[in-house]
């Protein structure tokens, strides 16, 4: 067990935007002080009963330094998930934004696409009136930290009746930031009758041993329709812990999807509060670890008005040691009839070793509501691998297309059709690179349970 | 004499320590097709799964003769490209997994192994969909997940319609007449005459006559338990569809079922 002060360092101080406001001087102060009150969570916290944060110790607080030197080619970039995408795109390495590497291009009149840090300059009364007030509600210890350090971020606010996107977002660590703590933190407005697409890629180059620790709140006034599809694939040996908090005003469509790829260990935290009625949401979510990786979603679906409907669909694919966590709560709030909820966990181990935890959780407080949930954990079906071998493919790739399935149940729900199809060949590759004994696609150790199949 | 197809001697083989098959000898030639009939639990299906390299059988004596090779050292895959196909008695619905993309997928590996060259994805589109009509099968199957959701009838003819895309030399239908109405069961067996060629070979799984009335076999065998008890011409099987099975099996010193 974690005594968790042992873990703060006694010389944690908020950081400052040069120029910013008082109010966010005095709320980073409220946040560090709620962060160094309430102290890491440890296994003994239900929520973090599966997720053991003690590997983090080694870790330092401190942010990376600004370097004068762009630390990635444009080369280097172009070979990164998303970066082959049209579109605008915002660009931050090591928590600092790239301008060479970012660029934003065709957007409609009004849209505004930015760093958070000019934003406070350039649009002080959107941001005072929006940041924070999202992941502040049931914030983690880390969303708090993440307020009294963040330095930037992006910044995008769709006007009324307008389109953008698709924006992607990528935020990218080096080696420098080994050792340091990385806190992007992203405000995306959606006005009423706004739309966006938006992507945030969460990425490494070479070997960064880090803690990113993002934020993204996503503010969508009525009749706005935003998809947003996280992608984290940071390198094996980070630590990446990130809230996506969503806030959906009446009859509204959001669709978030959340791919956990890479890490050592990694937490995404996903709190949508429908907050009009008629709210149509999706959440949709895959892992694809191995390995010693430990994969974790956790959620909180607050329906708090009427005639609201939300789906969760999360696959979860586990290969050698790994570990995934699923934490699901929906909580149907008493004024909230006609709710229908709906929380689906699938998970497909592929070694005898992976391991799954999963909570699916509903909270009922009216009486005529409509909500399932339902989790499975197994193997690949052995009948279904038979079939595809009789028919002259090679085991390696029939169980390559079986996991591949199993993921696209979950790719289908993306609807922006580039992000499917980039998703897909990520997928795609990186079940290939997988194919060793210890990765995904086979392994001495594969244990094929007919009785448990998924099939 | 050409060399056979499949050569199979003295072959025994079982599950879980319980010997199924106890001594099967049966050789195919080019050009033949060959029904093996019998009652249920004679191990019909049993010798179909050895044969096609089905995990969880213990071979514990005898030999198969494939094209010359030791079909029972060769991996499932391995006896799918050296020509040899199942079709299944109960096909396997696999969710995700596009029809198309999973015969292309197929068919190529029988390419590269045959040292011929693959097909990309439009060329595979137009000779699929010739093989479509073969099976008087619906185009949208094409687009469908494999089996997935199909009827019992759709998923037999899906097998046929594999058969054709794959052009096996040796086919093993398992009990595809099974479970197949009198229209069905027309259909496949129209598709499976029309792949007859005297380069190829075909075994009849079945359990009925029935299916022997549209493909009329140049041999059949009756299998009883474990072990072939007659050998005949397509006349046998009119006599056990008109005595059933137990003059055989009595004869062969075994209570019947």
């Amino acid at each position: 067990m974690i005594a968790s002060q042992t873990l703060l360092p006694p010389e944690l101080e908020a950081a400052a935007i040069p120029g910013e406001p008082a109010w966010l001087t005095s709320a980073r102060q409220t946040a560090l002080a709620r962060f160094s009150k309430m102290g890491l969570p440890t296994v003994k916290d239900e929520d973090w009963r599966f997720t053991n944060l003690a590997p983090l110790a080694g870790l330092s607080f401190a942010p990376v330094p600004d370097l004068t030197h762009s630390p990635i080619s444009k080369e280097t970039f172009s070979r990164l998930p998303f970066s082959g995408l049209g579109g605008s795109r915002l660009v931050f390495v090591n928590g600092h934004f790239s301008s060479g590497l970012s660029s934003i291009v065709g957007e409609e009149e009004g849209v505004k696409i930015m760093g958070l840090a000019d934003a406070v300059a350039a649009e002080p009364a959107l941001v005072e009136r929006h940041l924070f007030r999202l992941a502040q509600k049931n914030a983690t210890p880390f969303a708090s930290l993440n307020a009294a350090l963040f330095e930037d971020g992006a910044f995008i606010h769709v006007p009324k009746g307008r389109k953008a996107g698709p924006v992607n977002l990528f935020y990218i660590s080096t080696p420098d930031a080994s050792g340091k703590t990385v806190c992007p933190r992203s405000l995306i407005i959606l006005e009423n009758g706004a739309q966006a697409t938006v992507t945030e890629s969460y990425l490494s180059v070479g070997d960064a041993r880090c803690l990113t620790n993002s934020v993204t709140e996503l503010v969508m006034g009525d009749n706005a329709t935003a998809e947003y599809l996280k992608f984290q694939d940071e390198s094996r040996d980070s630590f990446h812990l990130a809230t996506v908090a969503v806030s959906a005003g009446r009859d509204s469509h959001v669709r978030l999807h959340s791919m956990a790829f890479g890490g050592k260990l990694s937490r995404t935290n996903i709190q949508a509060t429908l907050a009009g009625e008629g709210v149509e949401c999706v959440l949709n979510g895959l892992y694809l670890v191995g390995d010693e990786q430990l994969a974790d979603h956790y959620m909180i679906v607050d329906h708090a008005v009427p005639h609201g409907t939300s789906h969760e669909y999360f696959n979860g694919i586990f290969a050698g040691r790994s570990k995934g966590v699923f934490h699901g709560r929906i909580i149907v709030r008493p004024d909230a009839q006609k709710t229908d909820a709906k929380q689906t966990n699938k998970n497909l181990l592929l070694s005898d070793d992976a391991t799954v935890d999963t909570k699916p959780q509903l909270e009922i407080y009216a009486d005529d509501v409509k909500c399932t949930h339902g989790a499975t954990v197994g193997q690949l079906s052995e009948e279904a691998i038979f079939y595809l071998r009789s028919r002259g493919i090679p085991v390696d790739k029939a169980r390559q297309m079986l996991i591949h399935a199993f993921a696209g149940e979950i790719m289908d729900r993306i609807l922006c059709e580039p992000l499917r199809e980039e998703l897909n060949v990520r997928v795609r590759k990186r079940l290939e690179e997988n194919q060793n004994p210890r990765g995904m696609g086979r392994g001495d150790s594969l244990k094929v349970d007919q009785d448990g199949s998924l099939a | 004499m050409t060399q056979p197809i499949l050569v199979i001697e003295n072959l025994h083989a079982g599950v879980e320590g319980r010997e199924i098959l106890k001594g099967v000898s049966l050789t195919i030639h080019a050009g033949e097709t060959h029904a093996l009939m019998g009652p249920n639990g004679s191990g019909k299906s049993t010798l179909a799964a050895v044969l096609a390299g089905r995990e969880g059988y213990t071979i514990s004596k005898g030999r198969v003769d494939y094209l010359g090779k030791d079909l029972l050292e060769l991996a499932p895959e391995d006896r799918a490209r050296e020509g040899l196909f199942l079709a299944f008695q109960y096909p396997v619905e696999i969710p995700g997994v596009n029809s198309t993309y999973f015969l292309k997928a197929a068919y190529n590996e029988l390419q590269k192994h045959r040292g011929e060259p693959e097909l990309d994805a439009a060329d595979f589109l137009v000779f699929v969909k010739e093989k479509v009509k073969l099976l008087d099968l619906d185009d949208d199957l094409l687009k469908r997940a494999v089996n997935e959701g199909f009827s019992g009838g759709e998923k037999k003819r899906n097998e046929i319609f594999q058969m054709a895309v794959l052009e096996p030399k040796l086919a093993i239908l398992d009990e595809t007449d099974s479970g197949l109405d009198i229209d069905a069961l027309k259909i496949v067996a129209q598709g499976v005459n029309k792949l007859r060629r005297p380069d190829n070979a075909q075994l009849l799984i079945t359990h009925y006559q029935r299916l022997l009335n549209y493909i009329v076999p140049d041999f059949v065998h009756v299998l009883h338990d474990g072990r072939i008890v007659r050998s005949g011409g397509r006349e046998l099987a009119l006599e056990l569809e008109e005595r059933g099975y137990d003059w055989l099996t009595q004869e062969a010193g075994a209570p019947g079922k």
